[in-house]
């Protein structure tokens, strides 16, 4: 491993390498920004770019530092704005917004960047040691267990829910689910549930949808009470994270570097799902008194996602270089241009081809280091976007949720559904049903739909369930989850009845 | 009835038309080979059906108390806030979707952005022009040249 290591090294050191970590990242970081082009679309647009550089390790450098880039630019604007333009950063939005509303803007960006450089470097680290030997345990983790595990995603949004919320977050998850079913399954290619609208064939978009659920319902309460983003006065302040925060977010790091990176490793899970377990394991390990905190703009909150995706991104490259398998929409375009370089990832690359295994994974380290050190500096003036006075913001807002919906689809009738959504999530905030479930669903649906499909069509009938400890226990670990908070719901209100708890 | 209670009744609507197409309609149009599938087109939205009417049925039943905690917004009082100036931008952000293709992307997108600020009330036209056509051409260049993603920047009359 040490020899592998130092190949890396010398790869990843040449001044043509190193420039290329650096104008990935900044590629990457500022697209990212954008929402509606995600690091999917990002690595898609850079793909000729990096074909026509003819150098394979070269290429496969810019395209990671183009990855890591966009994933923390996606967290600048979920932080800043609540327009998450990534599924992986969708729960950075739960409190990394609500700290940005407190005035905390720059202290939320420095804990993402803090908490996405360590997630991302534990991850490497990770990854040069098991990635020989996760590729067998990925290959264990059937159909029938991706569903499992998404039911437990799913139910661990009971989670997010306080108290008296159950039932609404089930609500939503089921509209979730229930949206994705729209338009055209992998498994049939039969339009469903369309009404005969022919723009429905392909289902709804992601980004159209995570614009209408959190960017334009908090643009409308913007408008609607206007309330100054800056705090009280009216300074960005805070930038710097104490000695007790730094001690608070400590272990949720490292706790969700390593849990987010083994999420990664399993092919279709990725970091949308290590964001959202990483966010909800830690508010159910967290203290009574901070689990209050969490969704109100808690460090912890913002730490637990953000390292938990950087590590998953990173994790996600293990099926791609060991197995050849893309994880994830992102690293199948990778494996895309990687066979256009004439790489052929699998079991053979780091025996026949080590110095581009190596130097990928060296790569990793200098791009979150090159990340660290670009944005640290450049986070006041990011944070400054809040300054912009409201009657400009508003509008700017809005047309940027419009055009991250237009981009993706090249669609006008998106623009309309995106506004009607839009509404109807504005009353459901009214109402207080939380909106992050229905998102949470929607990502999830139509992986689990296909999932549960296949397992059906493999064993004939639903007798995988029981006849798959793993699977059957995860789905024990999932009802679990949701019959918990009720449960303590109940005992809570007992005990506020005065009835003894009968220790 | 509150507000929450009266959106589930809406979703219990939702759920139910949804539960009906998957159980009574969508079958009947599959074709023999795929009957013999043990999974059909149907089979997850049946499940989620039954989900969604006893989640809604829970709420509309109020078997889960919640307690009641001071909003960011009181919906009963909408009035008191700056109602038309979100309707007003609603109805702008439908008309920018549909004038989009027509208009052309250079002169919607500025226009809703200077409409945008004057229904909130900006009235100093020497920023408010030159931020709005600056964005514009800004956005364009990075989408269209930087990019590469077509967005027909002027009217078709003028061939864009």
């Amino acid at each position: 491993m040490l020899e592998g290591l130092l190949i890396g090294l010398q790869t990843a050191f040449s001044i043509q390498n190193l420039l290329m970590v650096v104008a990935g990242c900044l590629i990457g970081t500022f697209i990212g920004m954008l929402p509606g082009l995600g690091p999917m679309s990002i690595i898609a647009i850079m793909i000729p770019v990096a074909i026509s550089m003819g150098d394979p390790s070269a290429a496969l450098i810019l395209l990671a530092g183009v990855y890591y880039g966009a994933i923390f630019g996606g967290s600048t604007s979920s932080i800043l704005l609540n327009a998450p333009g990534v599924a992986g950063t969708v729960a950075s939005s739960f409190d990394g917004y609500p700290m940005a509303r407190q005035g905390k803007a720059g202290k939320a960006l420095t804990i993402a960047a803090i908490a996405s450089f360590a997630g991302g470097t534990i991850g490497a680290i990770l990854l040069m040691v098991f990635a020989p030997a996760l590729s067998s345990v990925a290959l264990l983790f059937h159909s029938a267990e991706y569903f499992a595990l998404m039911v437990v995603g799913l139910s661990a949004i009971a989670a997010f829910a306080g108290s008296g919320q159950v039932a609404k977050a089930v609500i939503m998850t089921t509209m979730g689910l229930i949206m994705a079913t729209v338009g055209e399954g992998a498994l049939f290619n039969l339009p469903r549930f369309t009404m005969g609208i022919m723009d429905l064939q392909s289902g709804f978009g992601f980004i159209t949808l995570a614009m209408a659920m959190f960017a334009l319902p908090e643009a409308l309460f913007l408008v609607l009470k206007p309330k100054d983003l800056k705090g009280d006065d009216g300074k960005i302040k805070d930038l710097r994270i104490t000695k007790a925060e730094a001690k608070a977010i400590t272990p949720v790091i490292g706790r969700q570097s390593v849990q987010g990176f083994f999420i990664g490793v399993l092919p279709g899970a990725g970091a949308t799902i290590a964001s959202f377990l990483g966010y909800a394991v830690e508010r159910n390990i967290a203290p009574k008194d901070e689990q209050e905190e969490f969704g109100k703009g808690s460090i912890k909150g913002l730490a637990a996602p953000e390292s938990a995706n950087n590590a998953a991104c990173t994790g996600s490259f293990v099926p791609l270089l060991t197995l050849g398998i893309p994880g994830s929409g992102t690293t199948a375009i990778l494996l895309g241009a990687l066979i256009a370089l004439n790489v052929t990832p699998g079991p053979r690359l780091m025996l026949d081809e080590p110095q581009i295994f190596w130097s990928v994974i060296m790569s990793m380290f200098i791009g979150n280091l090159v990340l660290l050190i670009l944005n640290l500096p450049l986070i006041p003036y990011i944070a400054k976007v809040l300054a912009v006075p409201r009657n400009y913001l508003i509008p700017f807002i809005l047309f940027f949720t419009l055009m991250g919906a237009y981009i993706g689809q090249n669609n006008a009738t998106e623009l309309l559904i995106l506004v009607g959504f839009g509404v109807c999530a504005t009353a459901l905030k009214f109402a207080d049903y939380p909106l992050a479930p229905l998102l949470i669903g929607f990502i999830l649906g139509g992986m689990m739909e296909d999932n549960f499909s296949r397992s059906m069509q493999l064993y004939d009938g639903i007798a995988f369930i029981w006849e798959r400890p793993m699977t059957l226990g995860l789905l024990a670990i999932a009802v679990l989850l949701v019959l918990l908070p009720s449960y303590r719901a109940r005992r809570a209100r007992a005990r506020a009845a005065g009835v003894a708890d009968g220790d | 009835m509150a507000l929450d209670r009266w959106i589930a009744l809406i979703l219990l609507g939702v759920c139910l038309t949804y539960g009906y197409t998957a159980w009574f309609t969508m079958d009947g149009s599959l074709p023999p080979f795929m009957q013999r599938n043990p999974i059909w087109p149907s089979t997850f939205p049946k499940v989620l059906s039954i989900l969604g009417v006893g989640a809604c049925s829970i709420i509309l039943l109020g078997f889960e108390k919640s307690e009641v905690k001071e909003a960011d917004i009181d919906y009963r009082r909408l009035g008191e806030y700056h109602l038309g100036q979100a309707i007003s931008l609603l109805v702008l952000m439908v008309v920018y979707a549909l004038c989009l293709r027509p208009v052309g992307f250079l002169i919607a997108t500025s226009s809703f952005l200077i409409l945008g600020s004057f229904i909130l009330g900006e009235r100093k036209w020497h920023i408010m022009l030159p931020v709005a056509f600056v964005a514009t051409g800004s956005v364009w260049y990075l989408v269209q040249e930087v990019l590469g993603i077509y967005m027909r920047p002027l009217p078709g009359v003028f061939g864009g």
